[in-house]
């Protein structure tokens, strides 16, 4: 059970003080697969990593199973079972998709190319075509963003947080993606999944959808009633009032 | 059979990989001393007449052989200069590994100056493998100064793995290569300083017939109040391809200077250069933090992967 309570998040910008999170409260309960969602610029990536412990937040707290974990590093957060796939998947020289995975899965598991060879088959990749190859810009964005999401598999935490895994990637790679969450909603167990998302295809598998704009929820509650409220709203068809009075001459 | 003790077992480990008297042809040497050596019926191996160094000479189609040449130094205040020559002879397939280990625990510096010049014939393939290495206590300083000069025939290929990860306090590395028709060369560097340890790396290849290419990609670490520079020159005189990249880390201290150089003297030369130079990326250490590591094992992971 991950609580937020009172979170905010300020930055400085040209001397004036923006809120990207404002005050927020928020419960991900256990076994469920909850999918936060909202305009861009409306605080969720910044909300995700908080949680991951990337960014700091200015007030407020953090609460995983009855710790509070809000002044704990990166590192102590991973350890307590909180993971995290990365927007933008990070590159490295040197570093392979084996040895990403091995580090994943921690030192005491010692990780073997069969299990390595089953986290990259649940995320749709051939292990004999990518165990060996370096995690560089050699690799295309849909194929980064699987090794991303194998590495948070491999880990098999409490809490897995996916920060937009559909950006940067084309549709038919991404159609192929969301079965992977499918697959991962149907073996949840007792762990919790957070993932941003703008996709119907995720939305429509959610069991809760939390939607966030300027920073504070918006909407909340069972993926079944929140979803049909979502489409055909004012954000969704406004059009520009500009062009709206240049059609009417 | 080798002659060593167990502190120059431990070098050799270091350089070579070697845990036993290694397959094929050798040469130990050890605290300027002859250690071992052992020939083939493809490969020979003599000391010169003026016991400067070896003349290595590997007859032609000899294929899937290798040849070790490990120096090991683990008394203080020896200063050497070897002169290896390899003459590899047409259509041959072989493997290389040379390297030197410096204990020093004296006052006194150590130091090994080894000149290598590869004769590679027509169509012939060289791995070369040569790692440095310095350990011990003591104040002097372990130095290693390397000159390695190739000149390769026509269709022949060169692959340089030059490594230098741990303990050398100064080092002079100067790589010249000339290049015939279709001969291929690829160097790769792997070099890392710490302390107050200083490198200089100069490379410069020439290509001098169609079809001839180089690529010299070196990555570099640069630790603590530790120095680098990296010269590395391509020059075209015909149509060829040329390349060469200098990747480098610099943590804490460190400074590197990085100098590609590109020389055409000819129209149908192709030369690229690329340098780049900055920290960790904070990302890096970022993503590896949330697969549960401390920021210490997350950049020691990423300077092994790098360096690797």
């Amino acid at each position: 059970m991950l609580q937020i309570r009172g979170l905010t998040y300020e930055v400085e910008e040209a001397g004036e003080t923006k809120r990207i999170i404002d005050n927020l409260d928020l419960d991900i309960a256990d076994s469920r697969f909850t999918v936060i969602t909202g305009p861009n610029g409306g605080g969720k990536s910044t909300l995700a990593k908080l949680i991951a412990g990337i960014i700091k937040p200015t007030s407020g707290s953090i609460i995983l199973d009855g710790e509070d974990i809000t002044e704990m590093n990166i590192t102590d957060r991973a350890r307590r079972g909180v993971s995290f796939a990365f927007q933008q998947p990070v590159k490295f020289k040197g570093l392979e998709v084996f040895d990403l995975l091995k580090i994943a899965a921690g030192k005491e598991t010692k990780l073997k190319i069969d299990d390595a060879c089953k986290n990259l088959s649940e995320v749709g990749l051939c292990a004999k075509d990518y165990i060996n190859r370096e995690v560089n810009a050699s690799l295309s964005g849909g194929e980064l963003k699987r090794i991303e999401i194998a590495t948070v598999l491999a880990r098999g935490t409490k809490l897995s947080v996916f920060d937009e895994p559909e950006a940067g990637i084309d549709l038919w790679s991404f159609q192929n993606l969301t079965r992977i969450f499918e697959n991962m909603r149907k073996n949840i167990k007792d762990s919790s999944i957070l993932i941003i998302s703008h996709q119907e295809r995720i939305l429509k598998i959610a069991d809760d959808i939390v939607v966030i704009a300027n920073g504070k929820i918006k909407m909340q509650g069972e993926g079944s009633k929140v979803l049909p409220t979502l489409t055909g709203t004012a954000d969704a068809v406004m059009p520009c009032n500009r062009y709206t009075e240049v059609e009417n001459g | 059979m080798v002659e060593l003790d167990p502190i120059q077992k431990r070098l050799i480990e270091e350089i070579a990989d070697i845990h036993e008297t290694p397959v094929g042809a050798y040469n130990f040497r050890a605290n300027s001393k002859l250690a071992g050596r052992n020939t083939t019926a493809n490969i020979d191996i003599t000391s010169k007449e003026d016991g400067s160094g070896i003349d290595i000479r590997i007859k032609p189609g000899t294929k899937n052989e290798s040849v070790h040449i490990p120096v090991v130094i683990s008394a203080s205040g020896i200063k050497e200069t070897v002169y290896n020559d390899f003459y590899i002879g047409e259509d041959s397939d072989v493997v290389i590994v040379a390297g030197c280990g410096i204990d020093n625990c004296g006052k006194q510096d150590s130091q090994h100056d080894g000149i290598h010049r590869f004769f590679v014939g027509k169509n012939a393939h060289v791995k070369y493998i040569e790692k440095h290495y310095g350990s011990g206590s003591g104040d002097g300083k372990r130095i290693l100064n390397p000159q390695t000069e190739v000149y390769m025939e026509e269709g022949s290929a060169m692959e340089m793995e030059m490594v230098q990860i741990k303990g050398v306090d100064s080092t002079i590395r100067k790589t010249t290569a000339k290049l015939a028709a279709d001969a291929k060369l690829l160097v790769q560097e792997r070099l890392m300083t710490h302390g107050e340890q200083k490198a200089h790396s100069i490379y410069s290849a020439e290509l001098n017939g169609d079809g001839a290419a180089a690529d010299v990609v070196s990555r570099a670490v640069a630790k603590d109040n530790s120095y680098q520079k990296f010269d590395a020159c391509v020059i075209g005189n015909c149509a060829c391809h040329g390349h060469t990249e200098c990747d480098a880390i610099i943590m804490d201290y460190g400074n590197v200077l990085a100098v590609p150089a590109l020389e055409a003297n000819n129209v149908d030369a192709e030369l690229f250069h690329e340098a780049a130079i900055g920290k960790i990326a904070g990302e890096q250490l970022d993503k590896l933090m949330t697969l549960g590591l401390t920021a210490e094992e997350a950049e020691e992971q990423i300077i092994n992967g790098f360096l690797k």
